[in-house]
This record gives C-alpha cells, sequence and structure tokens, in this order.
C-alpha cells in the first residue's frame, strides 16, 4: 500500500520572456499572447512525488484551479507519471486571490478525501507569492514544510526533508499528512515518457457522471489508465460562493502601473583612455572610489 | 491595552534579532506617525531578554515575548498560533513581516486563519485612502509590490478585513538612526501551545556564513549577459578586488552558472543601494533594475547603445567590457 499524494499545479503565464509586446497601452499585461506554462517549481514538485512514487509506492493526484485551457497542465503531469487529473474549474472563481484560491483547493482536497502528503510549489511565477500552500495547511490543520530542497527519508507514518533557509539550512522530520513547499534547487524535472504522452495527448476533461464512480480505483497500477480529467465546478466541491473569486478576496487591487525607467541625465563618454581617466578621476575626486 | 497600533513580527534566528525586523520596525516608525499610534513588536523565542532592547531603540513602544524553549528555534505551527494569539489580544491594524523563507511560511497560516489581506514582498508601504464603488476607506495601507516578473507594480488594499498584513525582503526599507535612551516595555506573554501544537521535529540545524554581502558593499561590479566568459569575468573580478568592491550580476547570469545565487541582484535577488554600482554588459531589465537602480552613482557598460540600462545610467559607455574594464582598472592604478 503506498501513500496518497496530492500534487497541486498551476498554469502561469511565461513572466521570464515577457516583451514589449505584451504590454497593452494601458499598462495592463496582454496575458493572451503570452504563452501558458506550468509553473516551473509546480513541476519540480511533482518530481519529487514521482520519486516517492518510485522509491516507496504511490499514487499521485495532480489537481489545479484555472481556466478551462488550464487541462494542458495536467496533461504535463499526466505524461510524467501522475495516476490521476482534476481540474477546478468555474467563473465563479475568477480574480480569486490567495485566500480564495487556497479555499478552493481545500475543499477539492476533501472531495478527493485521504492523503497522506500534499505537495506544491513553494510559488508561481506570475505573482511570487508564496501563499497558497501554508494557507492550504492551515484550512486542512494539517502541518507544512516549505521551502524543501531534498526529501531525505519517508517512512508510512513520517517525513524527513531538508529545508532552505536564509542563514543555511535545517533537516526537519514531521509526521503525516503533511503538506511540502519545493523549491527549484531540489531536482531537475524529469521530461514527459514518450509512452504516457501517447496514452494521453488526446485525454479531455470533463464533468463526472454522478452514477457511475467505478472507474476510479485508487490502487491503480501502470497497467490502468483514466479515461478522462476529472472537472470539478464550484458546485461540485461544495464550496461557499461567500468565499470564492472577488467576495472571497480581502486584498484588491487599487492600482497598476507598468514600469517605466526613470530618465535620467545620463553622460556618455567614449571608450576612449581619456573619457576613463576622467571618469575614474571624477570619482576619486568625489570621493566615491578611494 | 492599546490597540490599532503597527505590529512587527520579529525574525531572530539563533537568539538574534534580523537586520530586515528592524527595517521593518523603521519603516513602522514612518507609518505610524500619519496614522498617530505606535509601534508594537512580537517577538518569539527563548533566553532573549538582553537582545530585545534595539527594538526600543529603532522605535517600539511595546515588545510582546513569549518565551519558551521550544519556540528557541522557527517552527510552523507554534509560530503562527502564538502570532495569532497576539493579533487577536492587540488587535493591531497592520501587521508586517520579513519576506524571509519563515516569515513566507508564517504569514499565510495566519493571513488564513484570520481571513486577512497579505501581500507578499511589498517593495514600499504607505498610508492612503481607498476608493471603491462610491465608498471611501481613509487611512488604509497601500501595499505596493511589483509583480509579472517586474513589469508592473501594483497598489493592493485590504481594507474590508484587519488586520492589513504584508511582508517585505531583508534591505528594502531603510533603516534610520537608534536611540538608545527611548524607554523599553517588555509585555511578557504566556505560551498557550499544547503538546500537539509541535508537529515538527528540528534534526539539525546549519548556518552557512554568506560569503558574499552586496547588501552593505559601498561599491559593486555587477555582471549581466553581456559576460559570458570566465575570462570577462576575471576582469570583473579584477575590477571590484581592486576598488573593494563586491561582485553582483543578475539572474541569467546565476542561471548560466557563471556566479552563484548569492551574487544575484533584482526582483528575485537582493536589493542595493551603494555608492557606486559598475554594470558591465547588462541591458536593464526591469528584473535586475529593480534591486539596484536606487545605486547613487551607475555607471553602463554596453556595446547596444540603446540598452534600456543606459537610461538609467548617471555614465553610458558605449563599448566593450573586455576593453573598457582593462582601461579602468589602468586608469585607477595610475592615479594612485
Amino acid at each position: 500500500m503506498g501513500l496518497k499524494i496530492i500534487n497541486l499545479v498551476k498554469q502561469v503565464p511565461d513572466t521570464k520572456n515577457i516583451s514589449g509586446e505584451a504590454m497593452k497601452s494601458d499598462g495592463t499585461i496582454n496575458r493572451a499572447i503570452l504563452p501558458a506554462i506550468t509553473n516551473p517549481e509546480d513541476l519540480n514538485a511533482l518530481e519529487e512525488a514521482l520519486k516517492i512514487k518510485e522509491n516507496f509506492g504511490a499514487f499521485i493526484t495532480s489537481i489545479t484551479l484555472g481556466p478551462p485551457s488550464a487541462v494542458k497542465v495536467l496533461k504535463e503531469c499526466l505524461f510524467r507519471g501522475a495516476d490521476d487529473a482534476i481540474l477546478i474549474t468555474d467563473s465563479k472563481f475568477a480574480a480569486s486571490d490567495t485566500l480564495a484560491t487556497s479555499y478552493a483547493l481545500k475543499r477539492a482536497i476533501d472531495k478527493v478525501g485521504g492523503f497522506d502528503i500534499i505537495i506544491c510549489g513553494r510559488q508561481a511565477i506570475d505573482g511570487d507569492t508564496a501563499q497558497v500552500g501554508p494557507q492550504i495547511a492551515e484550512k486542512l490543520g494539517i502541518n507544512q514544510l516549505t521551502y524543501v530542497t531534498e526529501i531525505l527519508q519517508i517512512t508510512a507514518n513520517d517525513i524527513t526533508v531538508r529545508r532552505a533557509t536564509d542563514n543555511g539550512s535545517e533537516i526537519l522530520r514531521s509526521k503525516l499528512p503533511v503538506l511540502l513547499t519545493v523549491i527549484t534547487e531540489a531536482n531537475e524535472p524529469r521530461s514527459p515518457s514518450a509512452k504516457r504522452v501517447m496514452r494521453y495527448k488526446n485525454i479531455i476533461s470533463k464533468n463526472e457522471e454522478p452514477y457511475n464512480e467505478s472507474y476510479i480505483h485508487p490502487e491503480c497500477s501502470d497497467n490502468t489508465c483514466i479515461n478522462f480529467i476529472k472537472q470539478w465546478s464550484a458546485v461540485d466541491i461544495k464550496a461557499d460562493l461567500a468565499c470564492c473569486g472577488l467576495n472571497g478576496s480581502p486584498t484588491k487591487v487599487k492600482n497598476i502601473q507598468s514600469v517605466v525607467l526613470t530618465a535620467r541625465d545620463t553622460k556618455m563618454l567614449t571608450n576612449s583612455k581619456e573619457d576613463i581617466n576622467a571618469l575614474i578621476h571624477e570619482l576619486i575626486g568625489e570621493h566615491i572610489i578611494g | 491595552m492599546k490597540t490599532n497600533n503597527i505590529l512587527v513580527v520579529v525574525e531572530q534566528n539563533n537568539h538574534k534579532i534580523g537586520t530586515v525586523s528592524l527595517e521593518l520596525v523603521c519603516k513602522a516608525c514612518e507609518l505610524a506617525q500619519q496614522l498617530k499610534v505606535s509601534v508594537d513588536a512580537v517577538v518569539l523565542g527563548h533566553k532573549m531578554h538582553d537582545e530585545l532592547k534595539i527594538l526600543a531603540a529603532y522605535g517600539c513602544a511595546n515588545i510582546y515575548y513569549i518565551d519558551h524553549p521550544k519556540l528557541a528555534h522557527f517552527t510552523s505551527i507554534p509560530y503562527a498560533k502564538s502570532i495569532i494569539n497576539v493579533i487577536t489580544k492587540y488587535k493591531p491594524q497592520i501587521v508586517l513581516f520579513g519576506a524571509t523563507a519563515n516569515g513566507r511560511d508564517v504569514s499565510p497560516q495566519v493571513a488564513s486563519a484570520l481571513k486577512c489581506g497579505l501581500t507578499a514582498d511589498c517593495t514600499d508601504l504607505q498610508i492612503g485612502d481607498y476608493e471603491f464603488k462610491g465608498k471611501t476607506w481613509n487611512n488604509t495601507l497601500l501595499q505596493i509590490r511589483p509583480a509579472f516578473g517586474g513589469n508592473i507594480v501594483a497598489t493592493i488594499v485590504s481594507p474590508e478585513s484587519s488586520p492589513s498584513m504584508a511582508t517585505v525582503r531583508e534591505g528594502v526599507m531603510k533603516m534610520t538612526e537608534p536611540n538608545y535612551a527611548n524607554k523599553v516595555n517588555i509585555i511578557e506573554e504566556k505560551c498557550t501551545l499544547l503538546d500537539n501544537d509541535f508537529l515538527t521535529e528540528i534534526i539539525e540545524i546549519t548556518y552557512e556564513q554568506r560569503t558574499v554581502d552586496l547588501k552593505n558593499a559601498k561599491i559593486i561590479v555587477a555582471a549581466g549577459m553581456g559576460v559570458t566568459t570566465h575570462a570577462t569575468l576575471n576582469l570583473i573580478k579584477e575590477l571590484a578586488k581592486i576598488l573593494g568592491a563586491e561582485v553582483g550580476c543578475t539572474r541569467p547570469v546565476v542561471d548560466a552558472g557563471l556566479l552563484t545565487w548569492e551574487h544575484q541582484i533584482g526582483q528575485t535577488g537582493v536589493t542595493v543601494r551603494p555608492n557606486l554600482f559598475i554594470a558591465c554588459g547588462i541591458s536593464g531589465q526591469l528584473q535586475h533594475t529593480s534591486g539596484m537602480e536606487e545605486s547613487r552613482r551607475i555607471i553602463a557598460v554596453n556595446t547596444d547603445p540603446s540598452a534600456p540600462i543606459f537610461k538609467l545610467a548617471h555614465y553610458g559607455i558605449v563599448g566593450d567590457i573586455n576593453d573598457v574594464i582593462p582601461k579602468m582598472i589602468q586608469a585607477y592604478k595610475t592615479k594612485l
């Protein structure tokens, strides 16, 4: 009997590759032209889950909250070895801040049933908040280990990890169940397996038929596979709408500005020996360099 | 008992109060003056009485201190529950945390339990008004932070939940002069934690001395992606050495494996304000410049005359760093 692992993933715009064209004239981001990717640290988290599965035995359920197009990140998880995938999607969740997001994910985790480990990336590159993981742990009333760089030991009852801190690192042990957030340094995520890509490349998400849940088989071995990605709405996870989307989000955006470099009177110099000598001399004269 | 103040959650490591916490106290004092309230601190630890005085020197009116052997070192749930207890008791209107690994671990737990807003990694905090649908909130905390990889700056408010909470990275807020004559008012709070709140067992703690100190450097020579070889990097290191400078860099240089992350300046690295910043082969992407634009003097060296870094620099040299840096080294050596 392996461990039950829930792996949380997020689809994000690729903020590393934002070019001028991605900025609209009003200073907001044109998300539509940005490539959507799986949040990098979530892939590090999935990799750790897959290593547990290989070394210890585990059933991995990947969950994402997002628009219907976010099904793409769940396929990425299935391609790499996740056993099951759930898409939480509903317009009721639009404009959620981290608190409302963690509420919706908590409700979804409740619906999944039991788990031993929840594992996700430390933070998503679009917001860099690192809040959703710890907020889910709080809502579930379970322990958390954040900034994990290495899983050192795992038993049926507890887990030992190395955690990065600002002054070094620490080795921590926690009883299960526990929520882990993983950072980039942990590993190099594997590539999709060709066999699994063939199996799942055309998989779609759809609402479950309530009268037939027979296909859910928690002892799923590598021979069994899922036929579709489960799609859950706010009603499906029995979410209180007062806690969802804008209603459930205490933080509001007052305004957004695009960043413009401050113009300065730049003194342009040539790379001649004379100009550089003069510059160094000026800096010494002003005691900026000694 | 005074409520409605600003509370700083103090970070301590190995019984020593973190610089980020003192920076937060300084910023909190500035905000508190506008709000006409005082600044309080909460400290969790063991045998730290002597260390607490410095908080008063930087302007804390009340220091809520919970002393317990099991709180000597950070763990998530005991820290979260203790902080929640202090917030519930003293009802501050603003709570500030350092955006450290521990601060970013515990603050979302607190926000989730209190169902209040939390803004991560703010680069500025202000007091101002917020209008929405004909309703106005006066004197609310404006939480200013970059988003989308630093390409936008968002002002976030959370006026309908209390307290307003924010985290701030080390080195972002400026320190003021301490006044050691300030009265130290330590209020001991009881530790009400139960055995089953201690769910994390600490097996080992490793402290690694930081070998790079960008934050306190007076001069920084920084490498961007114009530095693609170790030979060029060695020139940068040589210039840094003779100027008594630290070596900094942009994120792509770290990603390329040329320098370690301790050298990284910018949004995902440290924020620096040296007297002199020499940008070598740095194009001037916002992710980087947000962490160095407040340098007092900026010299930019780049082969591309249209590189955005030249808009920010006080002195611009269009040229190859392999050509310019040896000339700088030569000029400095002969002027001595």
